[in-house]
């Protein structure tokens, strides 16, 4: 922040600024500063740490309700661990939601990007097409593919013919297979955002380095792994944080579905039901919600390290 | 969906409004990280709209009462909005009512002269029932010369902010649902006391009425208003055509459902993706085969769910599970009953008022339904679910007066008819009600009602919510999917055993 105010100095013209040089501060400065870090900071430790350190507290007390709060110490996360017939199954499902979007999504918007980049015809009229789903909202999303996929007058079961009683497939109902037809409709939208995030990148990708590759004589195989995806590695990060939020606050269709049981349990949806449902379990919920924090926390402490890392390097 | 779908629903919402998610997401820290993970992400695409998962919240169909009844319009208190972005108020509005004409049939009743304002916490918000109600307040407003104001909430969020609603300042009365759900709230001492009311409207109600209207301490809660039987429903034409006859015991019902499907008939409709119908079936299943007092036993956690009691009525639900449609947990009620409607199922378990609703007009006359059928000779039929709707007094109401007075008119076979007067599938409970302004359906209902001995309020309402949703729920479910009764009745008893010891 200090750079623009030294580089306007005749001494430090030559060099870079910092270098160990101090500079004392103005009173005016000190204020700005102080509110352009105290406000954002205020407004973190409100809204970031306040509640998550509030419901590590809750986690461990009876919370619920009206009634008088009580410690309970782990016995919260021994019902989860122990009890709770939701509870592992929802977790086990939050990481099948991040692996497919990792392994489907991810790569199939790619796909589209990388196609749609050559300039195909249409591509417009594709790219459109793509990313409408993108723009509705999931609890929308939710809402039309249960029309495609309700058993008896859905269209997928009419056109394959299986609405008869006893051979109809039950996408939606059959805990086998609904967390499957749900995530393709959550990959039917994730795959349109990481198209339209690769096809920003790809854009941005300087020709004359395709052009030297092709003099070179790579094969468009060699040209995308070795040339073009490496310099895409600022919006690969993007996308891998994109991707592990997406599976982690995944919840909106699974709730317009069936509220997120009967196969369906994610973490997002049994916290919703312990703290919003008649008992409101607030003390359980938030113990369910801690889970949820610290499984957050891997892939971001995992960001944090290489982008620190990244910057020490520079 | 509307009011009329079992109440229960709220805990099993399709639809949620802004501010509750927002509230969950203040305490799911969770989602409150993720914010942090976007600021690092310095590259400043536009990736970054990650986490405003509230924003979207469901538009499903449901709630959208635009104000039938109200006359004047300041925003509800509660001001709950369905969905994200849907219009604020499709959920909420008030309505003054008092000097409006009232509608209403039946003898007038007296009511004492009060003054002031009452405010009535509503969860009667789909077109039809917000009118039913606001005529009730309406008529009470005139007689009493009181200013009535209603505050109608949609029924799902009402139902799920119940327990902050009641703690912060709720309205002087309310509505709500008789049985355990009424105590549950009752014994946290949120509602007041109603002795006094029962003292004057007591010889208006049967002793089943009273019994539910009653609290764990036995002191008087609650006001009923109407309620509804569950019971086998079936088209009276489909029954002439094949000439089949109402079964009257277990092996009537099963030869008669062999014959339906022979005859190419799906015998019974069946559905539980809103986690609510299978309860009705596991509620008559274990009432006709272990008595009424074993259901509240049970329900109340004194029984074990791994009794052989238990289990063996889970092996008598599998018997039905051939006669039954496929893909129930896929199936919404609605669907389940235009399938009945439209003839391609026999017979379907469920309210009477609910078949009724999602009849037709020209259709409604041809609906029938019997009792379900005997199994155990030594309960007969004797049980069935009724769930009765009615109203409670918040713990400091305002204007206490106004409140013991409408509460008082509200226990009258009056105001049961005003209420009744737009509602035709529901019928009212007061003992003296004047029963010839119901058609046949009602009348059914009403006297299927008036001879069992044991009315039951429905499963959601007769043990914890905290227990109904998700416990009994999901295991449901997967019983419908596994059936396997050992490990259904495992699966409850553990979790049982944890939440009733909280």
């Amino acid at each position: 922040m200090t750079t623009s105010r030294t580089a306007a100095r005749p001494a430090s013209r030559t060099g870079r600024a910092g270098g160990g040089r101090v500079h004392r501060l103005t009173r005016r400065d000190g204020v700005v500063l102080g509110l352009m870090l105290g406000i954002p900071l205020l407004i973190d430790l409100a809204f970031v740490w306040a509640p998550a350190i509030a419901s590590v507290f809750l986690s461990f007390t009876n919370a619920q309700g009206a009634k008088a709060v009580q410690w309970v110490g782990g016995q919260n996360y021994h019902f989860m661990a122990t009890v709770d017939y939701e509870f592992w199954p929802a977790v086990r499902h939050n990481l099948l939601w991040l692996v497919v979007f990792i392994v489907i999504a991810t790569p199939l918007g790619m796909l589209f990007a990388v196609l749609l980049d050559k300039g195909i015809k249409g591509t417009r009229i594709y790219q459109s097409i793509f990313f409408l789903p993108v723009m509705l909202s999931l609890a929308l999303i939710g809402i039309i593919w249960q029309l495609m996929y309700s058993p008896d007058n859905g269209l997928i079961n009419n056109i394959i013919g299986k609405t008869g009683q006893g051979n109809e497939i039950d996408w939606l109902g059959n805990p086998h297979i609904n967390l499957w037809a749900v995530l393709i409709e959550a990959t039917w939208r994730q795959a349109g955002y990481v198209m339209v995030l690769y096809l920003a990148g790809l854009k941005a990708v300087d020709p004359s380095l395709r052009e030297a590759a092709s003099l070179d004589g790579a094969n468009p195989w060699q040209m995308f792994w070795r040339v073009v995806f490496p310099t895409l590695r600022p919006i690969n990060i993007v996308i891998l944080v994109v991707t592990v939020i997406e599976s982690l606050r995944a919840f909106d269709l699974v709730y317009v579905t069936n509220g997120g049981t009967n196969g369906l349990e994610l973490l997002s949806a049994i916290i919703t039901q312990q703290i919003l449902g008649a008992a409101n379990k607030i003390g359980y919920g938030s113990a369910i919600g801690v889970v949820l924090l610290v499984i957050s926390l891997v892939p971001i402490t995992y960001f944090l390290f290489m982008q620190f890392r990244k910057e020490n390097r520079i | 969906m509307s009011k009329k779908q079992h109440p229960s629903t709220a805990d099993s919402p399709r639809e949620l409004d802004r501010r509750s998610v927002l509230k969950g997401i203040a305490g799911v820290a969770a989602f409150a990280a993720l914010p942090v993970v976007l600021d690092a992400c310095s590259s400043g695409s536009g990736a970054g709209s990650g986490t405003s998962g509230s924003g979207s919240g469901a538009a499903s169909g449901s709630g959208a009462a635009s104000g039938s009844g109200s006359v004047s319009g300041s925003a509800s208190a509660s001001g709950s909005a369905s969905g994200a972005g849907s219009a604020s108020g499709s959920a909420s509005g008030a309505g003054s009512a008092s000097g409006a004409s009232g509608a209403g049939s039946g003898a007038s009743v007296s009511v004492p002269k009060v003054s002031g304002t009452l405010t009535i916490g509503s969860n009667y918000s789909d077109a039809g029932v917000k009118k039913a109600f606001g005529d009730v307040a309406t008529a009470f407003g005139k007689a009493s010369g009181a200013t009535v104001t209603v505050n109608t909430v949609d029924h799902n969020t009402f139902q799920n902010k119940i327990q902050s609603y009641l703690q912060g300042t709720p309205d002087d009365v309310f509505s709500w649902f008789a049985g355990y759900r009424m105590q549950f709230f009752a014994a946290q001492g949120l509602v007041s006391p109603i002795d006094d009311v029962w003292e004057k409207i007591g010889g208006n109600f049967s002793d089943a009425a009273k019994a539910v209207s009653k609290g764990a301490d036995g002191h008087y809660y609650f006001v009923p208003i109407y309620n509804y039987p569950w019971v086998m429903n079936y088209r009276k034409s489909v029954f002439q055509e094949n000439g089949y006859t109402v079964p009257a015991t277990w092996d009537d019902l099963m030869s008669l459902c062999e014959k339906m499907k022979s005859d190419g008939l799906v015998p019974i409709s069946w559905t539980d993706k809103d986690g609510w119908p299978a309860m009705g079936t596991f509620d008559i299943l274990n009432m006709r085969m272990n008595g009424y007092q074993f259901h509240v036993d049970l329900m109340a956690h004194k029984q074990s769910w791994t009794d052989p009691k238990v289990v063996a009525v889970f092996d008598q639900w599998k018997k039905l599970t051939p006669y039954y449609q496929t893909g129930a947990n896929g199936r919404t009620w609605e669907e389940a009953a235009q399938d009945l409607q439209n003839k391609k199922t026999g017979m379907m378990f469920i309210g009477a008022g609910q078949a009724g609703q999602q009849f037709s007009k020209e259709n409604l006359p041809d609906l029938a339904f019997f009792p379900f059928p005997q199994i155990n000779s030594q309960y007969g039929t004797d049980s069935i679910d009724a769930p009765m709707d009615g109203f409670m007094m918040s713990k400091a109401p305002k204007n206490k007066d106004a409140a013991t007075a409408f509460l008082e008119f509200l226990g009258t076979a009056h105001a049961e008819s005003i209420y009744l007067a737009s509602d035709p599938t529901d019928v009212g409970v007061a003992s003296n009600y004047d029963q010839s302004t119901y058609n046949a359906l009602q009348k059914a209902s009403a006297e299927l009602i008036g001879k069992t001995a044991h009315i039951a309020q429905f499963l959601d309402r007769d043990t914890r919510p905290d227990f109904a949703y998700p416990i009994v729920q999901n295991a449901l479910q997967s019983f419908i999917t596994n059936q396997d009764s050992n490990a259904v009745c495992q699966q409850l008893e553990a979790q049982a055993k944890s939440v009733f010891a909280s």
